[in-house]
């Protein structure tokens, strides 16, 4: 079978929705079918993301069976983690996750633990080896003043890397279409910059 | 307004827009775009020329009616935020009856509030086509409350009942519902889930039709008047209309088959968004199993179902929440295969939660003794060994309701009892605020507390915000006032419904349409609901508000607070967009003695500490300064 399976995760504000969404035009660009799942309402409130991305010939699910995905970013570590059941061994998958640590008022009030990134990055190995983890948002702070591009930084890595079968060309365009105007020159220099490292 | 938008007329009423700041009004035959399966109703109401939309927000539903808003005004629509579900239903309906296509949505727990003029409705019919949208969400991703299966309405109210799995079948399905709903009179279910609501997928546009909007109301039929005797009379109908129906169910191309003619001892029959997860279990499994798909699934295409069943050994039914297919399937399959073996929700799958393509597979793993090529249930245990510190929901930094959280909290011991609603403040149920002890439906708050006081002397607190206030709470304060109640209700005017999506409400002025009108104050009503005891405090004012907590609990007359300021997330908008600066604060390490009370007690996420140091981070800081109101210290100040 041919179908890509991406998960992206992070927490509400990162730009989930809107990495998903671009890869999403970017499929159909290339006249393939598509889903992805999201959530809203109370599920947004800084809580956890995971929006599914599947992509191919024909898509009935929206979302990806446990174990099937291909690709894994995580824009935060900790969600990285909470999503790795998505990934295996058998299937590969790469994880691909921004070192960027966002603390949950769990570890404060409710006394749990954020757990050390080697501790997850080991974790994660043990669902597949193959973890890649970029400073992006560091990365985008030092270029463009903020953090909040980190989802397009990641994805221009993924396009150098190949992790995402789609053309390169099909992925501006993907851009183009969901993000506005007026933030997208911004959007594609953050992009050549990820792709750069990608390279 | 402007817009970027060509409009030709050609004559026959059809119009075409487009609109290339509004995807979905590319008026291209043919072409293929990306749409949420909310948006994707949407397109589908338009292409079916409908000329009145309303709604209640919820969640999974709130696109729908964010849409409309976003499109009525160029299309030339009308759309209304109505202020509850009922009132949306009933709006619709007036249109309906006047002739003009109309659909109206809401949650499943909007269907509730509505259901009392649903069901006459079902009895008095409609003129032109109406089509009810509602969404159910499993596993309570969105909306919390409860894993309702709104298809026991659609029996219960005779209303015949269609449900899309996908973005396209969104689009079309609304499309043949109001054909439907035409055709026999009647009003017509869209039942949504989830994971079809929020699930974006490819869509094929047709044509964008400019229907009637304006119509009118003949009083010409003694059938609008739902009155004895005449409505044993139309009972009679509705039956006959749902046995039509029921013959087009069996022949409607939205009922399908797929591997019709692969041979096998077990079959499937499946609705809705698990269709999906059939199919993709079946790949994964590289099986070939008979499959019925039903999308009008009210009344069921029962001949075809017999036909499927009679040389099965077992069936297995998938569908979302209860078994209801399952159970009909059982009955039909008494005539025909009384020895079929029925599988479904009422245990083999799981009898809770939404379906999951991982419980499909292995049930008919299970059935079949086909085995996957890999270990599910190992995979996931592996996974459940993994220590993964929880992210509960939080409200935003600056969000007012914490303040008034916390002054509330502050004011009153350990002793006080919170009575909760349904907004975003339903997220004071985690730490460290924990002041929601009872949450069940909208506005329920102000009844709850008036039984409690009624028969106990406790302390207690109810919650609502404003929106929650307009949508049924106005009814239950006047009966605390009515029956000589004595509670203490916290009116959280953050002048919008938040939780939702930030659609404006009747504190606002401004219509779902964009236009101007009357804002009306809460206090103003709670003061014509007879309420004395009223006091208006700026959330942001904490200690106000924790003295006037304090005084309002010693009234022996219903008392009401208004905890009124902007939600934060929009005053940050509104800010920026009128360039003013959001002020940014930070803690001043030699003043700051550790107490801890602006994490541990505030809880604004903003704030952290690390080895004792505690720190905001100024990218989450929205500048709200409460937390310089509660500092003992004073160690908390504005770095710019
Ligand atoms: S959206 Fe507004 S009301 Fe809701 S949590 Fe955020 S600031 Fe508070
Ligand atoms: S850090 Fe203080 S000023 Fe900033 S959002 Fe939180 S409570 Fe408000």
């Amino acid at each position: 079978m041919t179908e890509s399976d991406i998960i992206v995760t992070g927490i509400g504000g990162q730009g989930v929705l809107t990495l998903a969404n671009v890869i999403a035009w970017s499929a159909l660009r290339e006249g393939l079918d598509v889903k992805t799942s999201e959530l809203h309402g109370l599920a947004q409130r800084s809580g956890t993301i995971p929006c599914h991305v599947r992509f191919g010939e024909k898509i009935y699910s929206p979302l990806v069976l446990e174990g099937k995905a291909n690709l894994i970013i995580g824009l935060e570590p900790l969600e990285a983690l909470r999503a790795c059941y998505y990934g295996s061994k058998k299937n590969k998958t790469v994880f691909l996750i921004n070192s960027y640590e966002v603390i949950p008022l769990s570890i404060f009030v409710a006394k749990e633990k954020y757990p050390s990134l080697n501790y997850i990055i080991n974790a994660l190995k043990s669902f597949s080896a193959n973890v890649i983890t970029l400073d992006a948002s560091e990365k985008v702070k030092n270029t463009t003043g903020g953090i909040i591009s980190t989802n397009i930084y990641i994805l221009g890595y993924a396009s150098a890397k190949k992790l995402i079968p789609l053309k390169k060309q099909s992925i501006l365009k993907g851009m183009k279409e969901v993000i506005p105007k007026r933030y997208l020159e911004l959007n594609k220099k953050v992009f050549d910059l990820g792709f750069k490292a990608g390279q | 307004m402007q817009f970027n938008r060509k409009t030709i007329d050609k004559g026959k009423g059809e119009v075409i827009i487009i609109d290339m700041s509004e995807k979905i009004l590319l008026n291209e035959n043919g072409m293929k775009i990306i749409l949420l399966g909310n948006e994707a109703i949407v397109r589908g109401a338009l292409e079916s020329g409908v000329g009145f939309a309303s709604t209640f927000p919820g969640t999974p539903t709130s696109e729908i009616g964010d849409t409309f808003a976003k499109v009525a005004n160029k299309v030339g629509i009308y759309f209304e935020y109505s202020t509850n579900e009922k009132v949306a239903l009933e709006g619709a309906a007036g249109a309906a009856l006047s002739g003009v296509r109309s659909t109206v949505s809401f949650k499943q727990y909007g269907l509730n509030v509505s259901s009392e003029s649903a069901f006459p409705l079902a009895y008095v019919g409609v003129r032109a086509g109406m089509v009810i949208v509602v969404a159910d969400d499993p596993s309570c991703w969105s909306s919390a409350q409860s894993e309702q299966d709104s298809r026991y309405y659609a029996r219960l109210g005779h209303i015949p009942m269609l449900e899309p799995a996908n973005s396209q079948e969104c689009k079309d399905f609304t499309k043949i519902a109001f054909d439907l709903s035409e055709k026999f009179n009647l009003p017509v279910f869209l039942r949504l889930t989830t994971r079809v609501s929020h699930t974006r997928g490819v869509v094929t546009l047709g044509r964008i039709v400019k229907g009637r909007t304006k119509g009118k109301f003949l009083k010409d039929s003694i059938k609008f008047r739902n009155f004895p005797p005449y409505i044993i009379e139309t009972h009679k109908e509705l039956h006959r209309k749902l046995e039509a129906i029921r013959r087009i169910s069996e022949e409607i191309e939205i009922n399908f088959f797929v591997n019709e003619d692969v041979k096998n001892d077990l079959g499937i029959i499946a609705s809705g968004v698990s269709f999906n997860y059939v199919m993709d279990a079946l790949d994964h499994l590289k099986m070939n199993l008979p499959v019925f798909k039903l999308g009008l699934t009210y009344p069921i295409p029962e001949e075809k179902i017999r036909n499927f069943i009679k040389n099965l050994k077992s069936i297995l039914v998938v569908e979302e929440i209860e078994p209801i297919l399952e159970k009909s399937i059982n009955s039909l399959a008494k005539d025909v295969n009384p020895e079929l073996r029925v599988f479904g929700r009422s245990g083999y799958l799981p009898t809770a939660g939404e379906l999951t393509e991982e419980a499909i597979l292995l049930t008919i793993s299970k059935i079949t003794g086909k085995k996957l090529d890999y270990d599910l249930i190992a995979h996931k245990e592996d996974y459940n060994k993994l220590k993964i510190a929880r992210r509960f929901p939080l409200m935003c930094p600056g969000c007012p309701h914490r303040a008034t959280f916390f002054a509330t909290k502050s004011a009153t011991g350990e002793d006080t009892t919170f009575i909760g609603d349904i907004g975003c403040y339903i997220l004071g149920i985690f730490p460290p605020f924990e002041t929601q002890d009872i949450i069940f439906s909208m506005g329920a708050s102000e009844g709850l507390i008036h039984g409690i006081k009624k028969v106990s002397d406790q302390k207690v607190i109810a919650f609502i915000g404003d929106g929650t206030f307009f949508h049924a709470g106005i009814p239950a304060l006047i009966n605390t006032v009515f029956n000589k109640s004595n509670p203490l209700i916290i009116i959280l005017d953050n002048r919008t419904t938040a939780m939702t999506g930030h659609q404006p409400n009747p504190t606002v002025g401004v219509t779902g349409m964009g236009d101007q009108t009357k804002a009306i104050a809460i206090e103003d009503i709670v003061k014509a609901c007879g309420v004395e005891n009223v006091k208006v405090v700026d959330s942001f004012n904490v200690k106000e508000m924790e003295k006037t907590v304090g005084e309002f609990l010693q009234n022996d007359k219903v008392s009401v607070i208004v905890a009124k300021r902007e939600c934060q997330l929009l005053a940050v908008r509104r800010k920026r967009r009128e360039g003013k600066a959001i002020p940014k604060f930070n803690i001043d390490k030699s003043r700051c003695n550790g107490c801890g009370i602006c994490l541990y007690q505030l809880g604004c996420p903003a704030i952290s500490v690390e080895n004792g140091v505690f720190d905001i981070n100024e990218d989450l800081c929205t500048g709200c300064a409460v937390c310089v109101r509660i500092c003992p210290k004073r160690a908390i100040k504005v770095v710019r």
